[in-house]
């Protein structure tokens, strides 16, 4: 097991015919992602690394079969159009890479993937990578290279960097702990797989027994999930690295955030909140693998 | 966020059919004398800058006619600072008679991930402690931003903030109305506050500040934005050279913002180029910890081409008085790093990069980056160390830290000379950059490196020089992913017959006006 895509799954590439989409359809295959078709209006019929290309989702779930996750590729103002075309073909998990996407955009992408029943990750995300199994997006950037980094272990990884999303599993690796799935949320403000969605999957996942988090200033996922924890609702241990702690608090936008938002977003408000439910705060980045080797040890794995 | 002025915000109210105070922005003092002689009798000013409290710092004043409201522009505010902005901009407006103040707001909800709508019918300054002390009169409501708000649904928020009769219908016309422009308008938040209830019992937005997405800025000509960026200053001319160049390039993500300016070499500040929002800013911790300053923040990641990170290190280094370049993120990049470390050489070797340059590259084909960065910069006048991803960037701000420290930044150096470089053959790209060879350069080169490194293979000889294997406009609309490497391997490994221009609008003349 890992959480959100295994290697049978089935994987569609939308605007797999760009520069992106080909050079990350060329990753997926390599490591072992089951890519059945991709989407590129008025590229139908083509084909692109051994993949067939389809001028609509549907005409792609017509000939291919079902198809259980898309992984999109094209320009931000663009995403919205592909990920609502994703959901009306029956898609149940869209990974939309792209920076850029339009807030208003995102907004209709959630009420479209709420009435599917349908998840996605990002926007902005570089994806999420299971282990020996399969990646979606573009985490590892090449297959040989995503197959040296990344070793397989007992350890989910959640990081709302996406360059930290690589560089916590390569040097947990280092350190002999390897991972299950490894995701990027994503980098944008609204997104559909916040941090305590994932922490969430990881509970429930019985190959995953602690999960490496890493967690920025802004935004309230970080206390989403210290209230999962102290719920009882997550009962395996969290490893927490909270980034941001000398930048400069961020401007709010309104007052309407501040009353939205309440004290939360703070790094003393994060790490405090964190460590009261009970997760291990580390405050040196380089010391993640120490810690994870000492929660791990404690749970005899 | 961007950010729109009172006014532009108001301007939006009004045309969606909102009650705001008659009255216009002005620019001069005569202008603003003349705008209040239109009013007719006692207006108020108000100043146009992105700070709040405008009030007690004097941004906020009260007129008894025309006269009085040009000396007071004239004199008090515009051309003055207002807790640090300064004023360019009046607003002249009627006075309103307030008799109850109110405040509406549509925000974009991060956590609920649908818009939602806020309405307390007690409002004014400091509305984040009024709504913690009467959670009674505070109203939210989430939104399916598919159907909109209904004026049945703005009615009922209302009715349970505790308004009845003419206010109530009023107040839920401007609910409905505002959500109408956060939407239109694609705001991030659009408050009104206070929403007045005026004297004679008439509803009017007295003030009104609207941020809008900056993704969804390209969408909104109308808006007048000229940075789609929230910035607590106005932009300063990088700023806006840096933003020229990312608005239109859609390959990976380039974020520029100068954090400060006018220092000397005496203050330690260093040009930060990250990649990735989180590695960068642990990068700039440990550039902090060692006892910098960082003079920008700085964003090339999301496999951004070369040509995106060559702009990102030119902007970066016309900034004066630097000590040093500091390049770090996540340590372990999805992105092939040799991209960003050719676009680094071009810059350098432009530049004749004299300050100490640390560069942490680590990630996919980090052997290959570190090679070209270090080895094509060789006979640049300062130091230049490359490091890959198992070392770690409080080892790499040390080792800036130690080159700082020992090199002499007076001392005169020799720059190299670019190759001389007659055009032959050239295509354009698809940023507007050039590319061209030098064909009594190429006759005689023995590699032909540029055909075997360009990344997108356009490149064949056609005897014995390179040339195009597609047409000139397939190259032009993105087939060339300006790799640099025609120029960049050529002038190292080649005979530098081959050149890619690369034109930053503005860069020549901002670097002109400095020197």
């Amino acid at each position: 097991m890992a959480i959100l895509i295994n290697s049978e799954d089935r994987v569609l590439v939308q605007g797999i015919t760009g520069r992106e989409g080909r050079a990350r359809t060329r990753l997926m295959r390599g490591y072992g992602t089951n890519v059945v078709a991709g989407v590129s209006p008025g590229h139908g019929g083509e084909e692109v690394e051994g993949v067939p290309v389809f001028d609509t989702v549907a005409a792609a779930a017509e000939t291919e079969g079902e198809l259980y996750a898309s992984v999109v590729f094209v320009p931000g103002p663009a995403v919205k159009e592909a990920a609502l075309e994703a959901f009306a073909a029956g898609v149940k998990l869209a990974v939309l890479v792209p920076d850029r996407v339009p807030i208003w955009d995102v907004l209709a992408i959630e009420a479209a993937a709420r009435d599917a029943g349908a998840r996605y990750v990002g926007p902005n995300t570089l994806g999420l990578l299971s282990v020996d199994k399969a990646v979606l997006g573009m985490v590892g950037g090449r297959a040989e290279a995503a197959r040296q980094w990344f070793r397989p272990g007992p350890v989910g990884i959640a990081s709302r960097s996406g360059g930290i999303t690589s560089s916590l599993a390569y040097y947990l690796g280092r350190a002999g702990i390897g991972a299950t799935t490894l995701i990027h949320v994503g980098g944008d403000p609204v997104i559909g797989t916040p941090l305590q969605d994932v922490v969430r999957m990881f509970q429930d996942d019985p190959e995953t027994k602690a999960v490496v988090m890493f967690g920025e200033i802004g935004g309230s996922q970080e206390e989403s999930v210290a209230e999962l924890i102290a719920e009882g609702v997550v009962t395996k241990p969290v490893v927490a690295f909270v980034g941001g702690k000398a930048a400069k608090e961020g401007t709010r936008f309104s007052h309407a955030g501040a009353i939205v938002e309440g004290s939360r977003g703070t790094y003393e408000g994060k790490v405090g909140a964190l460590r009261e439910a009970g997760a291990v705060v580390v405050d040196d980045y380089d010391e993640v693998a120490e810690h994870t080797l000492g929660v791990l040890r404690d749970l005899g794995t | 966020m961007a950010r729109l002025y009172e006014y532009q915000g108001k301007e939006l109210l009004r045309s969606a059919g909102i009650n705001v105070p008659p009255g216009r922005v002005a620019r001069s003092a005569v202008e603003a004398g003349a705008v209040a002689e239109e009013i007719g009798g006692r207006v108020v000013l108000k100043a146009q800058v992105f700070v709040t409290g405008r009030a007690a710092a004097g941004g906020i004043q009260f007129a008894e006619n025309a006269p009085a409201a040009e000396r007071l522009a004239g004199r008090t505010m515009l051309g003055r600072p207002i807790k640090g902005q300064r004023c360019e901009m009046v607003l002249v407006e009627r006075t309103v008679e307030i008799a109850r103040e109110m405040y509406a707001a549509v925000i974009v909800d991060n956590a609920a991930r649908r818009p939602v709508v806020l309405f307390s019918s007690v409002g004014g300054s400091g509305v984040e402690a009024i709504a913690a002390a009467h959670p009674e009169a505070l109203v939210t409501t989430e939104v399916d931003p598919r159907c909109g708000l209904a004026a049945f649904e703005a009615r009922e928020i209302a009715r349970r903030a505790g308004l009845r009769g003419r206010e109530l219908v009023g107040v839920a016309d401007v609910i409905h109305k505002l959500y109408g422009v956060a939407a239109a308008s694609e705001a991030r938040a659009a408050e009104i506050n206070p929403l007045v209830i005026a004297s004679g019992g008439e509803v009017v937005a007295v003030d009104c500040r609207i941020t809008v997405d900056d993704y969804a800025v390209f969408r909104h000509p109308e808006l007048g934005v000229a940075v789609a960026r929230e910035f607590d200053r106005p932009p300063t001319a990088l700023d806006l050279i840096a933003y020229e160049v990312e608005k239109d390039d859609y390959r990976g993500t380039f974020y520029f913002v100068q954090l400060a300016e006018g220092f000397g070499r005496a203050d330690r500040y260093v040009a930060f180029h990250g990649a990735g929002g989180g590695g960068s800013m642990m990068s700039m911790d440990a550039a902090l910890a060692e006892g910098f300053r960082i003079a920008n923040f700085c964003d090339t990641s999301g496999n951004p081409p070369a040509s995106k990170v060559y702009r990102a290190a030119r902007i970066l280094l016309a900034q004066s008085n630097l000590v040093g370049y500091f390049g770090s993120g996540s340590g372990v990049a999805s992105q092939e790093q040799f991209h960003s470390a050719r676009g680094l050489v071009k810059a350098f070797r432009e530049v004749g990069l004299d300050i100490p340059c640390v560069e942490r590259l680590g990630g996919n084909q980090e052997e290959r980056a570190i090679q070209i960065l270090t080895q094509y910069t060789a006979d640049l006048p300062a130091p230049i160390e490359c490091y890959g991803k198992d070392t770690s960037a409080r080892f790499c701000a040390r080792r800036l830290r130690d080159l700082t420290e020992t090199y002499d930044y007076a001392a005169a150096r020799e720059k190299p000379v670019p190759p001389s470089h007659s055009s032959s053959y050239a295509f354009e790209t698809v940023t507007q950059g050039t590319v061209s060879f030098d064909y009594s350069r190429c006759d005689s080169c023995a590699s032909k490196v540029c055909v075997e490194e360009c990344v997108p293979q356009i490149l064949a000889l056609e005897g014995d020089r390179p040339a195009l294997n597609i047409t000139p406009e397939e190259a032009r609309r993105g087939r060339c992913s300006e790799c640099l490497a025609c120029e960049v391997e050529c002038h190292a490994r080649g005979n530098g017959g081959g050149k890619i221009t690369l034109p930053i609008p503005g860069l020549e003349a901002y670097l002109k006006s400095r020197a």
